[in-house]
């Protein structure tokens, strides 16, 4: 076990290695510097500037300049509006992060409640219903239902408000983001659950008197569970990148939009800093995921 | 056989007792006999077996004639229709500044007018977009792109992959190891950040002649395969190796390998189609996420270069005129979930026709 851990841990340093070096290099492969604006700066300012940021020294002391900076948390500054980023990032992500926690929680939940419920309803009218939407669901994009949510209950039956001036209506951003992964976890407990319920510790249970309650709950869905935790670690990334676009759509401020803007705008330090920073996050998420996975079933060999 | 024979036969000994069995026994078989020997059923192949499921699960037929049907539109509609995606709209050479944001089937007063006159005017099946450009032939060309893009970034996906994971799979050992250890590094790598910020990059260093097929595409398309090819394709290689590996160790392989087959043989016989349904399956379900990939950055904004549409840069401008023209979005909207749908059905079906051991 503290063998397989350790070389997760080691594996998830490295990812993260590789990701900086990437985004460092492809970062820098981009013609022209930082400071090629509209208005031509003196060769004198241009090489003060390069001196002040350090630009001036080779590429690898640059990367380790850099590497250093972000251990340190510090990733440097905006190029569009001179901010510091983890400034940025600091204020931004919690919303970001409620964000995708609550879908989170709410696609977790109603997905195994939904799966759970066909499985053991199987061939009847409420399994039919939750496979038909399951089924519609995992096809359509996240960006697509926000919009068409926004379109449906925003414009046309103006019921919910979302836009605000100091209060976030969190309800249609969740429901959008939420959607695909409540599809998927859907399906993937449902055939869990199924697979659970023909083992033959459930017809044991059965056989000597376990009531239906503890056989559905004890038995049959904490092993049900186990495919769905493998799927959530991967699924913080889809999050991240899904609450982009939603952010985008219904104008939340979160990391997700600073992250949009970025790129239209062609931010490259911010661009650069916010993947550093969500990729590290993804990798921790899945590192996480995984530990607990083998934690939780205790069949999973270690190899 | 006639005579009896001599010794007492043990009551538990399986060997036949021929004193059991009369001369008729032995009389050569009948005619009737004979016929029942004859197979009545012709032998079925692996193939057409599958292909005999997948015909029977509705959801999959309708899903195929579905595709079909949107191929067959998206081929021949640019030839019927006379309108062409980057088009502004004209009457007789003057520009019509009137077909601004029309509804399905509708003219605009210019239009109208030539109408009058005589003149003839293919209908705008979905109106006209907010410069003035026929609506329907955007989305069809963007259903082309999106299609294209998926069929295109499974292909690359399928090579790299099924290269990498045969040569990992087959030669094993060391080799294998190191080969994994770089597919889980890449695997762990968030492929849409990675994605957006190769375009990102691409499209600022990439350059094309003008004029050549790529520049058409546009930086950010090709910027999308390099991408595909440089990530996507681990998912696949890691499938095929598996396979390889967990097929190599079958006996059915060991009894071929015995009765002397050579490698070719078992590799073609054996290995070969035993992969194949996993590497149709997972083909045909790497089209679907491609295309949502495609729209998801379009809609960022780093998908088709600007005059080209795509379902996600068309449902992304939509947003523009939301209030008032709320089919613009609904065409380009319905277009992605429908496509992905069937896709994703197809490939399911495929999935129970051809292996059903096979689980997501």
């Amino acid at each position: 076990m503290i063998k397989y851990v350790i070389k997760r841990l080691f594996l998830a340093v490295l990812t993260v290695f590789i990701i900086c070096l990437i985004t460092f290099f492809l970062m820098h492969a981009i013609p022209g510097g930082p400071f090629n604006k509209e208005k031509a700066l003196s060769e004198a300012t241009i090489a003060a500037l390069n001196a002040r940021y350090n630009l001036d020294k080779p590429l690898w002391q640059q990367f380790i300049l850099y590497m250093d900076n972000f251990l340190h948390g510090y990733l440097g500054v905006s190029l569009k509006n001179g901010r510091e980023i983890s400034a940025i990032i600091g204020e931004s992500f919690p919303i970001s992060a409620r964000l995708g926690l609550l879908a989170m929680a709410v696609a977790l939940l109603l997905g195994t409640v939904f799966g759970s419920t066909a499985a053991l309803m199987r061939n009847k009218l409420p399994d039919r219903l939750i496979v038909f939407f399951s089924t519609l669901f995992t096809a359509v994009p996240s960006f697509i239902l926000a919009t068409l949510l926004l379109l449906l209950f925003c414009i046309k039956f103006p019921i919910i408000q979302v836009w605000s001036a100091n209060k976030i209506n969190y309800l249609l951003p969740v429901i959008a983001l939420a959607a695909y992964p409540t599809a998927y976890i859907t399906r993937l407990s449902k055939t869990s659950m199924l697979d659970a319920l023909s083992q033959d510790y459930i017809r044991t249970a059965r056989a000597k008197g376990v009531s239906k309650f503890l056989m559905i709950f004890k038995h049959a869905l904490r092993n049900s569970l186990i495919p769905v935790i493998t799927y959530a670690g991967p699924q913080i990334a889809y999050i991240i990148t899904g609450s982009m676009v939603i952010e985008t759509i219904f104008t939340i401020g979160g990391l997700g939009s600073k992250f949009v803007t970025a790129i239209t705008n062609r931010d490259y330090t911010m661009i650069m800093a916010t993947t550093i920073f969500l990729a590290t996050l993804v990798v921790i998420a899945n590192l996480v995921c995984d530990l607990l996975y083998k934690l939780v079933d205790p069949r999973i060999q270690f190899d | 056989m006639d005579k009896e024979p001599s010794f007492k036969k043990n009551p538990l000994s399986l060997q036949i007792d021929l004193s059991k069995f009369s001369q008729e026994s032995f009389a050569p078989a009948t005619e009737e006999e004979k016929r029942q020997q004859d197979v009545m059923g012709e032998s079925t192949t692996f193939f057409k077996d599958g292909m005999r499921k997948l015909f029977r699960n509705p959801l999959a037929v309708m899903s195929i004639i579905f595709i079909c049907l949107i191929l067959l539109v998206i081929i021949f509609a640019p030839m019927v229709v006379p309108y062409k995606y980057e088009e502004i709209l004209s009457v007789e050479g003057r520009r019509d500044k009137g077909a601004k944001n029309l509804a399905p089937f509708t003219y605009s007063e210019l239009e109208q007018k030539y109408i009058e006159n005589g003149g003839t005017r293919f209908p705008h099946i979905f109106g006209t977009d907010e410069m003035c450009r026929d609506y329907f032939i955007r989305v069809v060309y963007g259903t082309r792109v999106s299609f294209f893009i998926g069929l295109f970034a499974a292909i690359i996906v399928l090579i790299i992959g099924m290269l990498y994971g045969s040569i990992s799979g087959y030669l094993g050992g060391k080799v294998d190891l190191i080969m994994m250890r770089i597919v889980d590094i890449i695997y762990s790598l968030p492929d849409m950040l990675m994605i957006i910020l190769l375009s990102v990059v691409l499209q600022e260093t990439l350059q094309f002649p003008s004029g050549t097929f790529l520049a058409r595409l546009g930086t950010s398309m090709v910027s999308l395969f390099i991408v595909f090819g440089l990530l996507y394709w681990v998912g696949m290689a890691r499938l095929i190796r598996g396979q390889i590996l967990s097929i190599k160790e079958n006996e059915y392989i060991l009894a071929a390998r015995s009765i002397g087959a050579k490698p070719g043989r078992i590799i073609r016989k054996h290995i070969l189609p035993n992969c194949l349904s996993v590497i149709i399956i997972s083909t045909a379900l790497q089209i679907p996420s491609a295309i949502f990939t495609e729209s998801f950055l379009s809609f960022v904004g780093i998908g088709v270069k600007a005059p080209m549409p795509s379902l996600g840069s068309l449902a992304n401008a939509a947003r523009e005129g939301l209030q008032s023209y709320p089919y613009k979005l609904v065409f380009p909207a319905v277009m992605i979930c429908l496509i992905v749908l069937s896709l994703n059905l197809l490939g399911d079906g495929l999935r129970d026709a051809f292996d059903p051991k096979l689980k997501r």
